[in-house]
């Protein structure tokens, strides 16, 4: 079977890359050339926001049910896993590395830890979508974002895992595990999109009613849909929390939410890569906001002279880190008001966007199916219809 | 497919290649030239104004300093990160500033849960931390580098809870804590623990969050129940209103709070509502001694606000830093560490500090009693 | 049974705020299918231009009823203005398109408000300047109700009154309701669909910066992120009430109001902590869609292709 064959081969290729990198990325580096800590967290938190944000792109994108609660779910599949492997790991780990060694008993906790945490969050998933996918465009997004709410004030009463302190959780997550369950992700979410799975969801996202007529059971896909990306949100809290090794509240308030929606928002709605895109973005542009404010000026100072630059500007600056967040908005907006379709609209990037001349890639006719990214679509007679009807 | 991968894979290498930038200035003598320190708060989140004013204390003392020489005739210079008063940035700022910055000592953060989850990125690069004002007893156990200025939760529960019972006379007290701050749940749950030993009653255990707009819910309960003290370990913002709307609602019971009171605003919104209610505190303002005054005047001089305990926190951690420099002569993290490890009897503004084996300051604590915008000086527990 | 006014005054007196906080939110969704997310930051802004007006126009030092009516209309007619501006740059260009790129812009708008207030004034909370000579008054034993209260059902009753006087009983009002049922035949039938649009995002800012000021007396304490809570439970309260829907939007503001103040109250004897308060809104919100998606108040609408 050749094509099983190279799937293994290429599977095990994925995995030599993933590990070479995680040496580069570790403490001491591959002989002694090793990635910056800083910068090395900063591509760790990337590939966690890589999986949060394809996985939202399912249910958002792909399906078009806007859902502002991922954080919650991610907050899940965090605390699950890690009262798991707080409270009893330990003990199984010792007990299993007699038997395999510890090295493998150490991955296979950690592997058996990220499935408990994707599998309470798609529990959770399931519970909170039967009854809320019900509930149509907005709606969805408010009780998304009352049951993230309603979960993350749940933990925080729960002292078992930290209340209000936090939680303090062992490191198990390198860039091996972010990095493979990222591909991981990406090649789930492809392969559903472009299954009968998928076309029945974007066929929901262009016209519900349309979809139900034609025979799709359009709640259960939605529920489907819902379940799957919130079992991959899940995923990321699990590899979040075995990262951070300290779990609070604070960090799955809804500006987490948010976060991911932006994510998938700037990449384009309904484009896998976009999503890669966006999230590797929102996570590396505030990092990269902290010292704009002194490189601009010593650039500034290069050109014009450094002691010539006006105090005004000086100050604004040295200032323009306070300013972070808000240059942050500002771009949002911006991109929205001039890109509504995020920046790659539902077009993925590849390879192909080198040899654009010779043919579109195939993200546009698999995925798209009037051609054009829905958000630029501009609504069509019978929708306004439908819509001032509906009023 | 195969192209979704690939340039998966590759752009995952870019971004590494990128992170490779190769580190400069490596292993350069880090005894002469400039000190470089990092602090990091909340500059810009829900708790904010605490990360600011910790960060004034930090920045007169580093100036005060530098303007008399600097230490050992170094000067410093204070890099200050904001992390938005959540936990995950907290971490990545401190792994910025060792990393980047290559600061040589950090000081930060206010909250407990931002410390905790910066502390171990600090212990395993073996830069000394110290937390000016995180209270939670869990702070300094996460390693041999992490140290506080501030007394912990503790100590400070039980000074209230001495206090209601021994000179209040207390027997029954209500709580009203603050559900979501990792300090207030600690000072609540040993002012119970000590309340309760001495041969009190809770009556009741009440709860709001920050940011909540209306207290009269919580408050109409404790009314209903006639506590003789109502413990409120929050912090001003909520506290100075809390007060107000309990009188409204015509409870005369005072209040009795922690330093989370402590700040000019709290007379702004709680005003005369606040009169008659005590609180257990670092130092006091009016404290008649030159340092203080000193301390106050200028802190006031330079920022047009009187101090609160958080900037004076702020200012003793860099000064504790600053001495344990002057004292091991060395910016090495492990010599660095032992230096202030030794720090006995150094005279700051919110006490006389000294470094005990579990890398918490021991210090007394005061008794306020407010009234008409002053601190009334009522008495010292000592630990 | 005092105990129990007591509860039920607290509760009307939080419910009252977050009903005028809803109105802006119904009438907007009313208008355009569009979740105002910025909308609990323009009360936000209300209190802000309220705290400024009071010390540039020297009210700050005393009680005062002129100061305080002088400062509760300047903020109102101030922020309608912001609430305009909002809809002017940042909504209409995107009018044309998906719905959920105006609500991505709604949530950016609602960030950059925020943050750009965080970072010119600092997170710290301020007091706002009492304007109203506090005082209690006690009914039914031991209840008690203070002068703020009184002040917050008063004017929220009139505003109330005068918002459905302007809607039902005005020619701009009938406008509204025109575009808020067709907003294409509304446009044929000749009425300048842009500055009805206009004129609700006013109103609704207008009624938010009144609920700032009103609770900023109530609680003096005013910060920049203040309306994220308050505006998110406040668009709970409209889609309880049955989003779209004017009196909907008081019901649902003032049974949320309840709903929390009990949960806090008397939670405890029923074993839900009282810390549960933010959560009870959603979960009121969550059984209500489940039972009855079109709130309370709301009309079914038979969806049609």
């Amino acid at each position: 079977m050749p094509t099983l064959l190279k799937r293994i081969l290429s599977a095990i290729l994925i995995l030599l890359v993933l590990f070479a990198v995680d040496s580069f990325m570790s403490a001491q580096g591959l002989f002694g050339f090793g990635a910056p800590p800083y910068y090395a967290r900063i591509v760790m938190l990337a590939g966690i926001n890589v999986i949060l944000a394809v996985s939202l792109n399912l249910i958002t994108g792909f399906t078009g049910q806007f859902s502002i609660g991922h954080a919650g779910f991610m907050a899940i599949g965090a605390y699950s896993s890690a009262y798991l492997t707080v409270y009893h790991a330990q003990v199984w780990e010792r007990s299993l590395a007699g038997i395999v060694g510890g090295g493998v008993a150490h991955a296979l906790i950690f592997l058996l830890a990220i499935l408990v945490g994707g599998l309470v969050a798609a529990i959770t998933g399931l519970i909170v979508g039967i009854p809320s996918l019900r509930l149509r465009g907005d709606y969805l997004a408010i009780v998304t974002l009352g049951f993230a709410e309603i979960i993350r004030i749940v933990i925080l009463n729960i002292d078992k895992v930290g209340g209000a302190t936090g939680f303090s959780v062992p490191g198990y997550t390198n860039f091996v595990w972010v990095g493979g369950f990222a591909i991981l992700t990406v090649v789930i979410v492809y392969n559903i999109v472009h299954s009968d799975v998928g076309r029945a969801l974007v066929s929901i996202r262009e016209d519900e009613l349309a979809a139900e007529a034609m025979g799709v059971n359009t709640t259960r896909y939605k529920v489907l849909s819902f379940v799957i990306s919130s079992a991959l949100a899940g995923v990321a809290g699990v590899l979040f929390a075995h990262y951070t090794q300290f779990l609070s509240t604070n960090d799955f308030q809804f500006i987490r939410s948010f976060e991911i929606i932006i994510m998938v928002v700037l990449g384009g709605m309904g484009s896998l890569t976009g999503a890669v895109l966006g999230a590797i973005i929102i996570t590396v542009l505030p990092e990269l906001l902290r010292t704009l404010g002194p490189k601009l000026e010593s650039g500034l100072g290069y050109v014009i002279g450094a002691g010539n630059i006006p105090p005004g500007v000086h100050a604004f600056l040295g200032d323009l880190a306070n300013y972070r967040l808000v240059i942050f908005a500002a771009l949002l907006i911006i991109i929205m008001l001039t890109r509504p379709q995020g920046v790659l609209g539902t077009r993925e990037f590849g390879f192909s966007w080198l040899k654009r001349a010779q043919r579109r890639p195939e993200g546009d006719l698999a995925v798209g199916s009037k051609g054009v990214p829905i958000a630029e679509r501009k609504p069509s007679v019978i929708d306004q219809e439908k819509d001032n009807e509906n009023r | 497919m195969k192209r979704i991968l690939v340039s998966l894979v590759l752009m995952t290498s870019l971004l590494a290649s990128f992170a490779c930038e190769r580190r400069g200035g490596i292993g350069g003598d880090s005894n002469v030239g400039v000190i470089r320190v990092g602090y990091y708060g909340d500059l810009s989140g829900r708790t904010s104004n605490f990360g600011v004013s910790t960060k004034n204390g930090v920045m007169m003392a580093a100036d005060e300093i530098n303007k008399a020489g600097g230490i050992n005739g170094r000067q410093i210079e204070i890099l200050s990160e904001d992390d938005e008063g959540r936990p995950e940035k907290a971490a990545t700022v401190v792994t910025k500033l060792i990393d980047q910055d290559k600061v040589i000592a950090l000081l930060g953060e206010v909250a407990s849960g931002n410390s905790l989850a910066a502390a171990p990125k600090a212990q395993a690069s073996h830069v000394p931390m110290i937390s000016p004002s995180s209270t939670n007893p869990a702070v300094t156990a996460v390693g041999d580098y992490i140290f506080r200025v501030c007394f912990i939760d503790p100590f400070q529960g039980e000074v209230m809870a001495k206090f209601a019972a021994n000179t209040l006379k207390a027997k029954k007290a209500a709580i009203m804590q603050d559900f979501n701050a990792p300090y207030s749940r600690g000072l609540t749950e040993f002012f119970e623990a000590s309340f309760v030993k001495l041969g009190g009653q809770i009556v009741t255990k009440q709860s709001y969050t920050q940011g909540d707009r209306d207290y009269k819910g919580q408050l109409t309960s404790i009314r209903s129940l006639n506590p003789d003290v109502i413990y409120v370990p929050g912090y001003y913002g909520e506290v100075g209103v809390i007060a107000k709307q309990a009188k409204q609602l015509g409870i005369t019971q005072p209040l009795l709070g922690g330093d989370g009171w402590d700040a000019p605003q709290l007379w702004e919104l709680g005003g005369d509502a606040l009169n008659g209610d005590y609180i257990s505190n670092h130092y006091s303002v009016e404290d008649p001694s030159p340092a203080i005054q000193k301390f106050v005047n200028d802190f006031k001089g330079r920022y047009k606000i009187v101090p609160d305990a958080l900037a004076a926190l702020g200012y003793d951690a860099m000064r504790v830093l600053a001495d344990a420099i002057k004292r091991g002569g060395t910016t090495e993290g492990p010599k660095l560490r032992d230096a202030i490890a030794a720090t006995k009897d150094f005279a700051g503004v919110t006490g006389v500090i000294s470094i005990n084996g579990e890398r918490n300051a021991v210090k007394p604590a005061v008794v306020l009693k407010l009234q008409d915008g002053k601190y009334i000086y009522q008495e010292t527990i000592k630990p | 049974m005092d105990t129990f006014v007591q509860q039920i005054i607290n509760g009307l007196t939080v419910g009252a705020i977050y009903a005028l906080i809803a109105l802006g939110y119904t009438m907007v969704y009313g208008i355009l299918r569009l979740i105002n997310f910025a909308h609990g930051d323009v009360y936000m802004v209300g209190a802000f231009i309220g705290y400024y007006l009071a010390f540039a126009l020297g009210f700050a030092t005393g009680p005062s009823l002129i100061g305080l009516g002088v400062v509760l209309i300047g903020s109102m007619i101030a922020s309608a203005l912001v609430g305009m501006a909002i809809e002017r740059f940042a909504y209409r260009p995107l009018r044309k398109y998906a719905r959920m790129t105006t609500l991505i812009t709604a949530i950016g708008v609602s960030l950059l408000i925020e943050n750009l207030f965080v970072a010119k004034l600092g997170a710290a909370p301020r007091a706002f300047p009492q304007l109203l000579r506090e005082q209690s008054y006690t009914l039914f034993g031991n209840a008690a109700i203070s002068k703020s209260q009184i002040l917050i059902f008063g004017v929220s009753v009139v505003l109330m009154l005068l918002l459905q006087w302007v809607i039902f009983k005005t020619k701009v009002g009938t406008a509204m309701r025109a575009v808020s049922f067709n907003l294409n035949s509304a446009k044929l039938m000749g009425i300048n669909t842009n500055m009805i649009i206009s004129f609700t995002f006013a109103l609704g800012s207008a009624l938010a910066a009144a609920a700032g000021v009103l609770t900023a007396q109530y609680n003096p304490q005013i910060d920049p992120l203040m309306g994220i809570i308050t505006g998110l439970k406040a668009f709970v309260a409209a889609v309880l009430g049955g989003i779209g829907n004017i009196p909907g939007a008081v019901l649902g503001g003032l049974l949320i109001g309840i709903a929390e103040t009990f949960v806090v109250g008397y939670g405890q004897n029923v074993g839900i902590p009282t810390t549960y308060r933010d959560a009870v809104a959603f979960a009121i919100l969550i059984l209500v869609l489940l039972f009855r998606p079109t709130g309370l108040l709301g009309s079914t609408v038979q969806e049609k292709v």
